[in-house]
């Protein structure tokens, strides 16, 4: 009926959730079973006298009184919860989110900064403290049962203390348009060793570097987000953008009438500054990624451009993937 | 016609008079400017009968969307998201603005009520009048700003998105500003009319719990509505001159919006369910023939709904950067809310005890309200408990407990109130068996769309979504065939009513053998409503036999 538990926090959620599924069950039982017997019992028989019952103050008063002590029980015990969930604990890492038509960047305590995933580490508490760059969001991770709004101009804060490692889901609960659906992050909660090589490297896996630059590329496209609005199989994402699909090398017609090589230069001004040159037929909806991708990431994303294209040895060259970053020292095992 | 027969054993009817308020002048212009009450309602029934269809072909349309993952219908792409996000808007505010809010005090209310006064008509007919056109004002608009663009930012008309999204948002909110006086004037109306124009011998604990639920109701009509007229004023001066209100980015507040939509729409859910809760304290008592008990408790229950809902409206906030302690007090106040619908619910309960029950098509709805709006209002406290909320709020849990209050609350009284004055207002029994079979229909198809929300929202299934996790595939569907199953309900209920409208005149003026004074007169009516002036004799439900045989 629940969804998994991450958290101590969840846990004790759940048990307030259970307790008031089964008082409800039995209060609505409560008034099912005389509703129905009544009609049953007191059917209709003609001449039948019925008694001139107009009230009974002491029945009044009873059902009056323990409904109002049991609701002041369930409000103390959901305020005691509660509580929890809104003080966060003063030792709690700190991760800044920002929230956007239709993305979540996360940014951690060293300034590295990842998008449509998070990684938190294990058993520690962790503070979400988060804002919008547009309209109303809501950071929702079912496993952790928290939920807040964001809002823009102003700082909300989340907080839970993961247990369970491994992927949870977060997901916009807050409508913000067409793509308020596809608005989804991972949760990657994972041991404090893998969360330091994490931050080091920006989530990849140093193996990932032994692959060619454009399935390094391919990864990122997942990765980062490009492809809730990027096919790569030539069909159009209805609120997204142009697919990958042939484009490199090939003159692109402009919304203002230009035209445009698709070339290294192109692409990257497209993803630091996305409503420069916009493909006619397209609106200016995307995202700048100024600052959410390394270099070697963006080189990998064109790579992984160019070889979707007509003729992958042909167009412009992309770039070479060079700028890897240092080899993290303490590799496991 | 058995059931004809066995209700009014004890009521003879004198002979049908020739000319009633339908065929007295009947051309289509002596309709349009009337200001007779009981044509009002009428009309106002055509109207409110054709938004909840429109409204429920939208529902029926983001059912069929969500049933699978890809949205596919026959190997093609049903609609896209925005599309989607446009249909569950125009469902959503259809079904609010211009179905259940005008739906029992309008249309039922405006026949009725002036009826159970022993009154010839409402205070004010022309404002009645009025308040209809201005309806069918807002009606047009609202349709033209779906034909002439598109509106999709949910009903709740949630800041910066309503100012920032392109459509034709401004006459949306326009449009929903003049219903909103046409919520007002009825409101006033029904005031003065109470206060004014009850027959004589009838005081205030002598009137009808219909009459005490449709004035708690008119009493937050009249304070709560310019509220929401003033909030949507200021969103569309917003949206046109660029005023920084609610918008952050020219120095607004966008939760500011939220406790003014609120401060209204709260209160709007009580404009909604008390007329349900007003419908279901006449059936009760009749179909059970016996005398309503704890009639004051019910009547104060009404009332204190009504203030209580002023203070509530920050519990649809609890996640939405209010202050904390502000959280705290609505959380602690929701709480009584259950204490006086629970005094009604038993107070019904204890009214059919020992009752001598028909299950006649009005009782059947009855009782359907009883078991729907025990699952609606025992859902609420999930919503009310601050920890629980926290998960569930923003989910198809919140979705399933507000149709199990709106649609399983009011809509079902509303259906089961029409059953019961239809006689009345049309002069002819509908079929019984289908209208049994329909209500059946309703009520599995019902529950099969909505309980399955709840488990939905629980597994963390945000509200308002076009795409969703596979996971979910399986609710969702079985959700999608049970919206078939209550479409195809409300078809036959709706093909039976208008069935009947081809018999001649066969409804005797006291079909179920009711107490109140609009079962006095002829069915239908007479266009000044009684031959003479009534008198109040005995107390509603009074189903004492020296009492009826009088």
């Amino acid at each position: 009926m629940l969804p998994p538990q991450g958290s101590a926090y969840a846990g004790e959620v759940d048990t307030v959730y259970m307790a008031l599924f089964w008082l409800s069950v039995f209060l609505f039982l409560g008034i099912a079973v005389p509703a129905i017997y009544f009609a049953w019992r007191y059917r209709y028989k003609p001449g039948r006298v019925t008694p001139h019952q107009t009230h009974n103050t002491l029945l009044e008063i009873i059902w009056s009184v323990i409904p109002l002590l049991l609701c002041i029980g369930i409000f103390f015990w959901g305020l005691d919860g509660w509580m929890k969930y809104a003080v966060a604990p003063g030792e709690a890492m700190e991760i800044q989110v920002v929230a956007k038509k239709w993305l979540w960047q996360f940014e951690y305590p060293d300034g590295s900064r990842t998008v449509g995933e998070v990684h938190v580490p294990v058993n520690k508490p962790v503070r979400f403290v988060m804002t919008s760059e547009d309209v109303l969001h809501d950071f929702f991770v079912p496993d952790m049962r928290v939920k807040h709004d964001i809002i823009p101009g102003r700082y909300t804060q989340v907080w839970f203390t993961p247990t369970v490692l491994g992927t949870h889901h977060v997901t916009c609960a807050e409508y913000c348009g067409k793509g308020h659906s596809d608005m989804q992050a991972k949760l990657v909660v994972e041991n404090e060793a893998d969360y330091q090589k994490f931050v080091e490297t920006g989530g990849t896996e140093w193996e990932d570097y032994k692959m060619k630059p454009a399935e390094w590329g391919k990864l990122q496209w997942e990765r980062k987000g490009c492809s809730t609005c990027h096919t790569i199989d030539g069909t159009r994402i209805a609120s997204g953008g142009p697919s990958w699909k042939g484009i490199w090398g090939k003159m692109e017609k402009l919304n203002n009438g230009q035209e445009v090589l698709v070339n290294a230069d192109y692409v990257r001004e497209s993803m630091m500054q996305p409503s420069a040159k916009v493909v006619a037929g397209f609106e200016p909806i995307m995202p700048t990624f100024q600052g959410l991708l390394r270099e070697h990431e963006i080189q990998g994303l064109m790579a992984f451009i160019k070889s979707l294209g007509n003729d992958p040895n042909g167009g412009p060259p992309a770039p070479t993937v060079l700028s890897l970053p240092p080899k993290p020292v303490d590799q496991k095992k | 016609m058995e059931h004809t027969l066995k209700s009014q054993a004890h009521v003879a009817d004198r002979p049908r008079p020739v000319k009633n308020y339908i065929n007295n002048d009947p051309g289509i212009w002596s309709w349009m400017t009337t200001v007779d009450h009981k044509r009002i309602g009428v009309m106002y029934l055509v109207g409110v009968l054709s938004a909840f269809l429109i409204g429920g072909i939208f529902a029926l349309l983001v059912r069929l969307t969500l049933m699978t993952p890809n949205h596919m219908l026959f190997g093609k792409v049903l609609m896209t998201a925005e599309t989607y996000n446009r249909v569950f808007t125009l469902h959503g505010a259809i079904m609010v603005f211009l179905f259940i809010i005008p739906s029992v005090p309008a249309a039922l209310g405006n026949f009725v009520l002036p009826l159970m006064l022993g009154a010839k008509d409402v205070a004010f007919p022309r404002l009645n009048l009025a308040s209809f056109y201005l309806w069918v004002i807002g009606a047009i608009m609202a349709v033209m700003s779906m034909i002439f663009g598109a509106v999709d930012t949910g009903w709740t008309f949630y800041t910066p998105y309503s100012t920032s999204t392109s459509g034709t948002v401004t006459l949306m909110t326009m449009a929903v500003f003049v219903l909103g006086f046409s919520s007002i004037f009825t409101g006033i109306n029904f005031v003065a009319t109470v206060h004014k124009l009850r027959a004589p011998g009838m005081g205030w604990f002598e009137m009808p719990l219909f009459v005490w639920g449709i004035y708690s109701t008119a009493i937050i009509q009249v304070l709560a509505t310019p509220l929401l007229g003033i909030t949507l004023v200021l969103l569309a001066l917003e949206r046109v001159f660029n005023i920084g209100i609610f918008d952050p980015k020219i120095g607004g507040d966008p939760v500011l919006f939220q406790h003014f939509f609120w401060f209204y729409s709260h209160p709007a859910v009580y404009i909604m369910i008390l007329p349900g809760m007003a419908i279901i304290s006449e059936l009760i008592p009749t179909f059970s023939r016996k005398t309503m008990f704890g009639y004051r408790a019910v009547a104060y229950s009404s009332v204190s709904l009504a203030l209580l809902s002023f203070i509530v409206w920050g519990h649809h906030m609890f996640v939405a950067g209010q202050s904390q302690l502000a959280t705290v007090i609505f959380s602690a106040l929701t709480f009584l809310v259950a204490i006086p619908s629970g005094v009604k619910m038993f107070n019904w309960l204890g009214t059919m005890y020992k009752g001598n029950i028909s299950l006649e098509t009005p009782m059947l709805y009855a009782i359907s309200f009883l078991l729907l709006f025990a699952i609606g209002g025992l859902t609420g406290i999930f919503l009310g408990t601050l920890s629980t909320d926290v998960h569930l709020t923003d989910t198809y849990f919140v979705v399933a407990h507000f149709h199990y209050v709106m649609m399983g609350g009011t809509v079902i009284a509303f259906i089961g109130g029409l059953h019961y004055w239809w006689p009345k207002m049309t002069g002819r029994m509908y079929t019984e068996k289908w209208a049994a079979i329909g209500c059946a229909l309703v009520f599995w198809g019902f529950n099969q769309t909505f309980l399955t929300q709840f488990f939905l929202g629980s597994k963390g299934m945000p509200r308002r979504y076009y795409n969703y996790l596979d996971q979910f595939q399986p609710l969702h569907a079985f959700s999608t065939y049970g919206s078939w199953i209550l479409g195809a309900g409300l078809f036959l209920t709706a093909i039976n009513l208008l069935a009947s409208l081809r018999k001649p005149y066969d409804a005797p003026d006291n079909p179920w053998g009711g107490t109140t004074l609009e079962w006095q007169t002829s069915s239908p009516p007479i266009t000044h409503n009684f031959e003479d002036q009534p008198v109040l004799e005995r107390a509603p439900y009074d189903y004492r036999p020296e009492v009826v045989s009088h």
